[in-house]
This record gives C-alpha cells, structure tokens and sequence, in this order.
C-alpha cells in the first residue's frame, strides 16, 4: 500500500509541479485568443463590446487600403527577409566550416546581433542610413559628394531599409544553425565523394546542401513567423513612415486596435495574422511529430 | 488547531490592513496622466501642493507616451477591473467615449458652484459635457495655427509677418533665397496634420472648416476649395528641407531655435522648446498666427476626467476639479506649459508676450464662434476618421500625389471610417 502510495506520488510529482504554468498558459494563451476571434465578430470600438455583427469587420477589413498596403508590405519585407537571410547565413556557415583559425572569434562576431532587440536594432540603423547623420553625411565628409543614399526618406525604398536592418539583426543565426547542420554531416560522404573526383562547388551543390534540408525548413519557419509579427522594428526605425509606407500587418493591427478605436476590426487583423502564422507552423510541426513517430515504431 | 488560529489571526491582519488602507483613502487622490517631461511635471507639482494644503495626499499614476496611447490604454484595464482612478488626464472624442461607458463622475454641483458654464468657452464644454452633465475639468487650451520664427532671420531679411498665404509663399520664397531653410517640419503623420489644420482654415475660412473637418460633410470634402488646400500642402512640403521625414517636433523647433531655419508650423507647446533654450518672445523669436487665420482659433485642450469613485473618496475627487479650475492654478500651469488657461476671466499679468496674444485670441475666437476643435489633435472629429484623414494627408505630403487624387481619397477614407 505505502509502495503504491509512493509510485503514484512520483507519477503525479511532475505534472504537478507542470500543472500551474499549464493552466495559465491555457489562460493567458489560448484563452486570449478564442477571445480576440470572439471580438473580430463584434462591433467593438473602443471598448470590448458583445454586440455580434458576423463577418463585417473582415470585409470592412479587406476593404481598407491600409490592411492592403501592410499585406504587400509584409510580401516584399518577408520574401527578401527569409531569401537573403537564407543564402547569407549558408554562405556564412560554409565560409566558417573550411576549419579556419580563428573560427572560435568570428563565430560570435556574427551572432551578437541577435542578442540586441529590435528597438536597439532599429534606432541604430535609423541613425545610420539618416543621410543627414549617417552613412552619407560621412561618405559626404571624406570627400565623395555625389554619395547618395536616401532609401530611407523615399516612399518606395523605405521598406527595403526595413530589410536590410532585419537582415542584419538575423543572419548570424541562421549562420549558426546552417553551421550545426553542417557539423551534423558525415564526413566519411564526403570523403567518398571526394575519391569520385566531385569538385567542391558539386560536392555541395550535389550532396551537402540536400543533406541540410531539415536545416532549411527549421530556418523558414522561425524566420516567416518573425517577419509576421514584426512590430518593434518598424517602430523604431520608420515608424510607418514615410507617410504610410512601412506599415506591416502588425502596426495595423496596433494602431487599430488601440489608437483608432476600431477594436473589431483590430481583432480581425489580428486573426488573419494567426491564421498565416498556423499555416505555416502547423505543418512543420505535424511532420516533425510524424517523423518522430516513425523512430519508434 | 494551530492552522485554525493561524487562518484566523491572517484574516484579522488583512482586515485591519483593508481598514486602514479606508482610512488612509478619505483624502487621497490618485491621478493618472502622461506629463513626465520636466516643464509639465513641474506644473503639475502647483496642483499637488495646493490640494496638500487642503490635506488631499496626491497619488501620482504617470504613464510615459507623448500621445497618452499607453495611459488610455492602462486606463482601460483599470476601469474594466473595477478600480478606476481619481481622475484621468484626456483629450476631446476620448472624453465623450468615456461618458457613454457611464463610469465617469457627474462634477455639475462643482460647475454651478464655480460658474464654469459662463467661464469656460463653450466650444471646450463641448468635450467637459456628457449628455448635459460635467464629466471632465479642462486644465489648458493649446491651438494649432501658430507660426514659430527666427527674429534674426525676419530682421536680417526685412520680413514682416505675412497676413495671408501668398505673403507666406514671399516670405518663404526670401529665406529659402537667403540660403535658410524656410520651414521646419518634421515628416509625421500627425505634424503634417497640424499644418493641415492652418491650410483648411487660410482657404476655406471658419465655414468651410467647420463643414470639412467637423460635420464632415462630403461635399465639403469633395470640393474645389479642398483641391485647392492639397495643392497649399504641394507648395509648402517644396519648403522643406530634404531630411524631413520622421523629424521629431521638437528637433524642427531647435531648427528654428538655432537660425538654420526661418519657421516652424506648430502648436503652442512648441513655445517651452524657445523658453528652455533662453529665448524671448519678440527679441529672439516671434509667435503670430498662421497667414491668414487670425482671428479664428483650431484647438486642443487637455482635460482631466473624473471617475465614478466610492463616497469615501468623492470629497477629494470634487477638490481637485474645483482645484483644477481655480484661478490661480490655471495661470501658473498655462504659464509654464505654453497654453491659454481654459477660462476666459483669468488675468495674464504672468504670461509672456505670445501667452498674452494666445489668450486674448482664445476670447475673440470664443465670442464670435470661431474657436473650433483642431482636426489633427483630435478636436474635431473621432479618433477613426482622424487617422483615416492622417493617412491621405500624410500619403499626399509625402509623395506625388495629385491634388484631385487626394481629395478623392480623403472624401472615400472619411466615408469608410464612419
């Protein structure tokens, strides 16, 4: 009996000791967004209201120039986030693998970025493309007048600032995880490959690069989901501007929400966000489980 | 047993500690605003120390953000759990979507007793007023259509202030020849709204800008007098210098401060930024209205909003709005924020040269009907269209637009946000 008594408390010790992060996480969570799905179908404004109204804020959504600027916004600022974050970090990860000196020293060099946040990401780059401050101004001071580089004060470039910032903060990370994948490789492949006569450039063209596909999907799905939700560096770097020419789902969302009394449709956005963000995760967890499924049986 | 006492002398503790927490509240107010820079802070200590002679302990809630964004919103999670502050520092349309919530105090025995309904302008009461009720103490009055200039920069060129918009464009025309920068502006949303506000107000006068911004009719929107305030806004962004965009204010004002630039378009709060650098009115900068705008006021005016508190705590809640309003106070917080006070029978032995002017240009504007609500800080129409106006003026501002476009645009974003 006290045996039983035992092996039932040490059963139950974890999942107690899980229990209060689980339940608050189901609220704090789960619980907060069943209940923005419940606003985007009610006429909220300033005030959470109870008032059902069905569809009307995701068409009134859909209708509003803005929401169309910010999906194209996100188009053009995640496509070139992930590409050029993508084949910056393998290219950096292949350049370290060549057993370099020194790897110990820049290793890290290219991952500190990450470990700024947003904020600071953002004002730094502000001061630094600022023509009036920055980049040009200096290029101005050590003689090469006709310098100019004026992305972002130009509606139609400003964006791409945006990315070039949000590269910069991401890259060394993605190098780090290419750089796992590649310690991952079996070098007896490769040594194989090499006794075929397979030049570099085909070894990893042919082999490596195949091999690191788990490493591709990982990199994809952390980076879209943070090109989704994007919000703190737009803020600090362009603040929408100029006029509304950065704006992303997320500072929509925002300024819907809490600065234009529009809660509904806020919330709408806000669901149309989430539902992107589980289009793509969604997947990528059923075949990581899948996957593990199939080492067990 | 011993967990019995122990439940039993907790619950006395927590008891008596609510009772005292009771006793402590009977002349305690706890007010929730956002002026945490140095000059209003400073104001706000005059109202601290009058209501600490009355024996009320001020419990300051100050929450950072220009805007008041971030208090709105610590605001509402406050009311929404039921414990709302004392009072709550707001402005125009927000005032009004508190007072349909039917949280917020009725002040109407404090009005009668200190007259504010023949005091206060009635364009302000406007917003203080809920459904016939005071729900709100006004503490200042900014307006919008003010000019900020260099005096070295006017002297050394000859100017004078231009009394409607082509003398600006001369004006402008000469220190743009001189080699300045004519008008400092920083490229937001909202300040390219402020200039807005001038321009409505120089082409189409009171009328026109009363059914444009305020009744928001659409064939004011969609009229010819409105191309015509676009393509205003085409001439002066050709004023600018090529930084502008995303500029803070108060950087354009040192412009102006430090003679790089000829004037600023901005609200009187712009005025402190010319006090803090040890500048004077009229010897080193000049304060006039917006070409052509004389004689009419658009303004924005901070107010504190009373909430429905327990009895315990109503009596303080009706000292600080009495306080709020006295005389004395709305001098001595006027003179060091910039604004007008609120009421028009307060004397303006302390203001400086330009807070003379804002003052008796807030009486004139108020007896001929001609103070109206600035569109741009959000006294003339809710917070939805307002921003959904920002977006085209601001879109316009900042690229090519065409002036028909604009006005297209403007009249379609107004419909789609009502």
């Amino acid at each position: 009996m006290q045996n039983y008594q035992r092996d039932w408390l040490q059963r139950m010790l974890p999942r107690l000791a899980l229990s209060p992060s689980l339940a608050v996480i189901l609220v704090f969570v789960y619980g907060f967004i069943v209940y923005t799905s419940y606003l985007s179908f009610t006429n909220s404004k300033m005030f959470a209201s109870t008032d059902l109204i069905g569809l009307e804020n995701y068409v009134r959504l859909f209708n509003l120039p803005n929401w169309h600027l910010a999906l194209k916004n996100l188009g053009i600022f995640g496509g070139l986030y992930i590409l050029i974050c993508v084949c910056l970090g393998l290219f950096l990860a292949i350049l370290l693998d060549q057993k370099i000196r020194g790897e110990g020293l820049i290793r890290p060099v290219y991952l500190y970025p990450m470990a700024v946040s947003f904020i600071v990401t953002g004002t730094a780059w502000k001061w630094f493309l600022d023509p009036s401050i920055g980049l040009e101004h200096v290029m101005h001071l050590w003689g090469w007048d006709s310098f100019t580089f004026r992305w972002i004060k130009e509606t139609n470039t400003a964006i791409y600032c945006v990315v070039i910032a949000a590269v910069w903060q991401s890259s060394g990370f993605v190098m780090a995880m290419f750089l796992a994948g590649l310690r991952g490789i079996d070098n007896e492949v490769l040594k194989a490959a090499q006794v075929d006569g397979a030049s570099p450039y085909h070894m990893y063209r042919r082999i490596v690069i195949p091999m690191l596909r788990p490493v591709f999907l990982s990199a994809f799905v952390v980076l879209a989901h943070m090109a989704i939700k994007s919000y703190d560096l737009i803020i600090a770097l362009t603040n929408g501007g100029p006029g509304r020419a950065t704006e992303l789902p997320a500072t929509f969302m925002y300024s819907y929400t809490f600065t234009r009394n529009q809660m509904g449709v806020g919330a709408a956005s806000a669901v149309i966000m989430l539902m992107t963000v589980a289009a793509i995760i969604v997947p990528y967890l059923y075949s990581e489980l899948r996957e593990r499924q199939h080492e067990r049986n | 047993m011993n967990l019995k006492k122990l439940v039993a002398a907790v619950g006395c503790a927590s008891i008596a500690l609510i009772a005292a927490q009771n006793v402590q509240a009977a002349g305690k107010v706890e007010v929730l605003h956002w002026w945490t820079s140095g000059g209003e802070a400073k104001a706000l200590n005059v109202l601290k120390d009058d209501l600490q002679k009355k024996g009320i302990t001020w419990e300051d809630m100050p929450v950072a953000g220009g805007g008041g964004e971030a208090a709105m919103t610590v605001l509402r999670a406050r009311v929404a759990s039921g414990n709302p502050p004392t009072a709550a520092q707001m402005l125009g349309f927000d005032i009004q979507d508190w007072g349909a919530q039917g949280v917020v105090a009725n002040l109407n025995d404090v009005a009668r007793e200190e007259n504010w309904d023949n005091v206060i302008p009635a364009a302000i009461q406007r917003f203080s007023k809920y459904d016939g009720k005071w729900i709100a103490a006004p503490v200042n009055v900014h307006s919008t259509n003010w000019i900020w200039a260099n005096k070295k920069i006017f002297d050394e060129l000859g100017l004078t202030p231009p009394t409607d918009f082509d003398g600006m464009v001369k004006a402008l025309d000469k220190i743009k020849a001189a080699g300045y920068i004519p008008l400092a502006h920083g490229g937001q949303a909202w300040q390219d709204a402020t200039l807005f506000d001038s321009v409505v107000m120089t082409t189409g006068g009171p009328e026109f800008y009363q059914k444009a911004l305020i009744d928001l009719d659409q064939d004011a929107l969609k009229s010819d007098t409105m191309k015509q305030v676009f393509e205003r806004m085409r001439i002066l962004r050709s004023y600018v210098d090529d930084n502008f965009s995303g500029r803070d204010w108060n950087l354009a004002s040192a412009m102006v401060i430090d003679g790089k630039a000829g004037m600023q378009i901005m609200g009187d709060w712009a005025k402190g930024e010319f006090l803090n650098a040890g500048k004077k009115p009229n010897e080193d900068f000049l304060c006039f209205r917006f070409p052509g705008t004389q004689g009419t006021v658009t303004f924005n005016s901070d107010q504190f909003v009373m909430f429905k508190v327990g009895d315990d705590r109503a009596e303080a809640q009706k000292e600080l709005a009495k306080a709020i309003l006295s005389p004395t106070f709305q001098s001595a917080f006027n003179v060091v924020k910039g604004s007008v006070p609120a009421r028009t029978d307060v004397s303006d032995a302390a203001f400086d040269a330009c807070g003379k002017k804002g003052m008796a240009d807030l009486k004139e504007a108020a007896d001929k009907g001609t103070l109206l609500g600035s569109m741009a800080h959000g006294h003339a129409a809710p917070a939805a269209v307002k921003n959904a106006m920002y977006d085209v003026i601001t879109a316009h501002f900042n690229s090519d637009m065409s002036a028909e476009e604009a006005v297209k645009q403007l009249a379609g974003a107004v419909a789609g946000a009502q």
